[in-house]
């Protein structure tokens, strides 16, 4: 009686380790950000890029519309890539760009601006990459859509390509 | 005399300033150590020196700086990142049975040999 029991609790122990094993082999291990969470807007002081002066988060999004908040660098080659969808998506009146010159060498990056295009309304100095982190920035392109209520509501890792714009002018509408 | 008093001063302040700096050191290193880099393959953030953890290591010292205790760090860090950041998982209801578990084997097991050396004696 008693070695049946044993035998009865190993195996109901075999059988809930089996499960939870299976379950969690079952789970993906690569790890994907969340990028439909709504985060709130970090508030932050940063030095302009055309100046030397410094700008308040609220001063940058003070108007009552869409915002898009693009980290970009001239040493990064995808940014080159997605920088025409971004020329063509600061045409569109209801959203206003903002750069977010990420670790870069100002002089590069003015170059860059000046040769690409300026699709932005802002940009700010990111020097040692900090602001990029209060925003739950992973890396360089990353672009995220700010609502009127001033939040977080889309995250994009990695350059934008039209998909990406299509979905961004849907938010929008 | 005064000139004594003055040195105690300077010598208790520059004292009390080196431990509350080895104090920080500690801290942020126990802090970067259990934080995950989220673009290296198996690194904490202390290990790694990519753009990343670079960033998050200047953060983590600004923090400690205003002061911040260690677990305002995580949440911050969490609100950011999610709680895949932090490599010692929370207390919640999806890792319950993982901070359980262990605890259960561990009584279970001493339940077993309580009752084995019981039997023998009997």
């Amino acid at each position: 009686m008693k070695n049946n029991f044993s035998l009865f609790a190993i195996i109901i122990f075999l059988s809930f380790c089996f499960v939870i094993f299976y379950k969690g082999l079952n789970n993906p291990n690569i790890y994907s950000p969340k990028i439909n969470d709504k985060k709130d807007l970090p508030i932050f002081e940063a030095k302009d890029f055309n100046s030397s002066f410094y700008l308040n988060s609220e001063k940058i999004f003070e108007e009552d519309i869409f915002y898009i908040i693009n980290i970009w660098a001239s040493w990064c080659a995808p940014c080159r890539t997605e920088h025409p969808l971004l020329m063509k998506l600061s045409k569109n009146q209801s959203i206003k760009l903002i750069g977010l010159n990420y670790k870069d060498n100002l002089n590069n990056a003015k170059k860059f601006i000046n040769t690409f295009g300026n699709p932005y309304s802002q940009i700010i100095i990111d020097n040692d990459g900090t602001l990029s982190v209060e925003f739950g920035a992973y890396g360089v392109p990353e672009t995220f859509l700010i609502d009127k209520n001033k939040k977080i509501v889309r995250k994009f890792i990695g350059p934008i390509n039209k998909e990406i714009v299509e979905e961004i002018k849907l938010i929008i509408k | 005399m005064k000139i004594l008093k003055i040195f105690i001063i300077v010598f208790l302040t520059i004292g009390f300033s080196h431990l509350k700096s080895d104090e920080n050191n500690e801290l942020k290193s126990k802090v970067l150590k259990n934080i995950r880099c989220l673009i290296c393959q198996g690194q904490s953030v202390y290990d790694s020196e990519s753009e990343f953890a670079s960033s998050v290591k200047l953060i983590v010292n600004r923090k400690i700086n205003e002061g911040l205790k260690e677990d305002k760090i995580y949440e911050f860090l969490r609100e950011k990142y999610g709680d895949w950041i932090i490599y010692e998982p929370k207390l919640t209801k999806n890792t319950l049975i993982l901070w359980l578990l262990p605890l259960l084997l561990f009584f279970l097991g001493g339940a077993i040999i309580v009752s084995r050396i019981n039997t023998k004696k009997l």
